[in-house]
């Protein structure tokens, strides 16, 4: 997930700096293949996957508000569209009979069930088109008008999917989705996710969404047709998303409208400004890291005794870290992690080589 | 290749940019658009652009009526503008920058012959073609915002002010690269408000006033008009005596 474009001055040229992705990759999958084997506490494998799904979702947000500049707020609304129709998909029948009581689920969804990743595609479809209709009037908007009314826009989705009884199941959700989401299916994702986009960015359309995101008048100028492109970027972005609502769906085995309030946009868009608007690496590395934190730091939300000073707990302790963290990034690391740019073996050979430097000059005085 | 704007007229919000203009560009010159600030110079070519939609008036190119067109047909046809303030994508390398120059072609050989010619034209930037954008200067950017509109293989090249900004010295380059771009067979339609350097390089110019054309010429008639010099050049009028020496430009900014 590290080399992205090698435009190496320095260090391991571009085929060291692909076999070194290789071995990073095959390394991480070996990982990951010992920890399922071998590591019997299913909290630390359901975490493992969390981050899979994240960096699925944070790649997705990063395409539009990233990539292409444009702060859309609506992912929770096109995750919650996906993880529905995995769910509706996937669940048995006879699960599904049981499940719909107060209005029976309509007619051809009742008995209709598809293999896990026909649901899934067909979830990230359904989002994309979510994403058609609600682009037709947002993007014509610009900035914050632009924010509020996909945040406006994903909350509707929610409002919908809490009244569609007969659909969705309405405020009491949909159980006993088939657990789908292993390693290799989340994992699997996130890598094509993460190739995907690698492509799609250093791709002449990719250009074309960075040049919008730069400036949007030089660019149509120089003819880059602003809607379709903007259009076709939300739509994928939105197609990603709700493949990682379909996946979050089967990793819960629960969903109700309640998961996908705007909290849901949010630690996704922590994820991306850590990581960094417009760096794919940075996404990935700062998914693991958030998504990891948020579960490390649980501790704060149960009973803290310091010295006299003594809490029973209080729920919700460790987001305010997190929210002080943000503030801390947006006003002194205001591109996050990485900005713009990627991860990249030279990089890492430069930084290395800065630490000998400066490790050399520790040693001569 | 000939364009000819016929009766424009263009409204902001209710404020009436341009009253009527009517201009022609003829094949192989350099015409100039002068005028002071809101005069609608800018205005004039984001209409031609497709940028944004005139109220009347007809934009005619090689024929074709290419008014009301998008603004990706127009760059399609060979009608491409570098902007006002350079508005380069600083983000972005500057080989990035460039081929987005070139994003409406297919052409994969001829765009990989034009990044040498525009290579060629501005060395500056090909010791620089890693570099992201934003940190290149002022003339640098310019330089870019002009070697991006190269890259679309421009049939007319319009510019919105390139000299905007710049340092003298660097004023002087890009005009010595507008007279080269010119005579490498490719029309220009120059938008100035230093009169006099654009006068200089101009076949033919016309002075744009509040909305309207006020006055048209040669490049030199206009320079040696009295009026031209009063408002545009600083000169005062009844002082045919003084020497040339004195003669200030009036400066952007």
């Amino acid at each position: 997930m590290a080399k992205m474009a090698s435009k190496t001055k320095q260090g391991p040229g571009a085929v060291v700096s692909v076999a070194l992705t290789a071995a990073l990759l095959a390394l991480m999958a070996l990982l990951l293949w010992r920890m399922q084997a071998g590591i019997k506490d299913v909290y630390i494998m359901k975490i493992t996957r969390l981050c899979a799904i994240n960096i699925t979702l944070a790649l997705a947000m990063n395409l539009i508000n990233g990539f292409t500049g444009i702060f859309s707020l609506g992912h929770a609304g096109f995750m919650a569209v996906g993880a529905y129709a995995t769910a509706l998909l996937t669940i048995p029948a006879s699960n599904k009979a049981m499940m719909f009581m107060i209005a029976p689920l309509v007619k051809p969804l009742d008995t209709l069930t598809l293999p896990f990743p026909a649901a899934l595609i067909t979830g990230g479809l359904l989002a994309a088109l979510a994403a058609y209709l609600i682009g037709m009037p947002c993007l014509r908007l610009r900035g914050d008008y632009l924010a509020i009314a996909t945040l406006g826009f994903s909350e509707i989705i929610r409002v919908l999917i809490m009244n569609a009884q007969p659909l969705t199941n309405g405020a009491m959700g949909l159980r006993s989705i088939p657990a789908n989401a292993t390693v290799a299916w989340t994992y699997g994702v996130a890598l094509f996710t993460i190739v995907f986009m690698a492509l799609l960015t250093t791709s002449s359309y990719g250009r074309a969404l960075k040049a919008i995101r730069d400036d949007e008048i030089a660019a149509e100028s120089m003819g880059v047709p602003l809607f379709n492109h903007k259009m076709l970027s939300f739509m994928l972005s939105a197609f990603f998303a709700g493949v990682g609502g379909g996946l979050l769906a089967a990793y819960n085995g629960t969903i109700g409208q309640d998961m996908f309030r705007v909290t849901m946009t949010y630690n996704i868009l922590m994820i991306v400004v850590m990581g960094g608007m417009g760096s794919i690496s940075g996404s990935v590395i700062s998914a693991f890291v958030v998504t990891i934190g948020q579960e490390w730091l649980r501790f704060l939300d149960g009973p803290i005794t310091v010295g006299r000073f003594h809490t029973d707990g209080v729920v919700g302790l460790r987001m305010v870290v997190f929210a002080a963290l943000l503030l801390i990034i947006i006003v002194f690391f205001r591109n996050g992690l990485f900005g713009t740019k990627e991860a990249t073996w030279s990089g890492v050979w430069r930084s290395f080589g800065k630490l000998r430097g400066l490790g050399k000059r520790g040693e001569a005085a | 290749m000939r364009l000819e704007i016929q009766d424009l007229r263009v409204s902001y919000g209710g404020i009436r940019a341009l009253k009527g203009v009517s201009l022609t560009v003829s094949e192989g010159s350099v015409v100039t658009l002068i005028g002071a600030n809101g005069a609608g110079k800018s205005t004039a070519l984001r209409a031609i652009s497709g940028l944004l939609k005139p109220d009347s008036g007809r934009i005619v190119y090689n024929g074709e009526d290419i008014l009301g067109l998008a603004a990706k047909e127009i760059v399609r046809r060979g009608v491409v503008m570098a902007p006002e303030g350079r508005r380069v994508f600083p983000d972005m390398t500057v080989r990035e920058n460039l081929l987005i120059g070139a994003y409406l072609r297919n052409d994969k050989a001829g765009v990989e012959k034009d990044l040498r010619y525009v290579m060629e034209l501005f060395p500056r930037l090909s010791e620089r073609t890693w570099q992201m954008a934003g940190t290149l200067s002022g003339g640098e950017q310019q330089m870019l915002a002009v070697g991006r509109a190269l890259m679309a293989k421009p049939k007319l090249l319009m510019m919105d002010e390139p000299s905007l900004g710049l340092a003298p010295l660097v004023v002087k380059d890009i005009f010595a690269i507008i007279r080269r771009v010119n005579q490498d067979g490719i029309t220009i339609l120059l938008i100035e408000q230093n009169a006099n350097a654009s006068l200089r390089v101009a076949d033919y110019g016309y002075v744009l006033e509040t909305g309207s054309i006020v006055l048209e010429g040669n490049g030199r008639a206009l320079l040696e008009n009295p009026s031209i010099q009063e408002a545009y050049l600083g000169r005062r009028r009844n002082r045919k005596t003084e020497p040339a020496k004195y003669e200030v430009s009036m400066n952007s900014d």
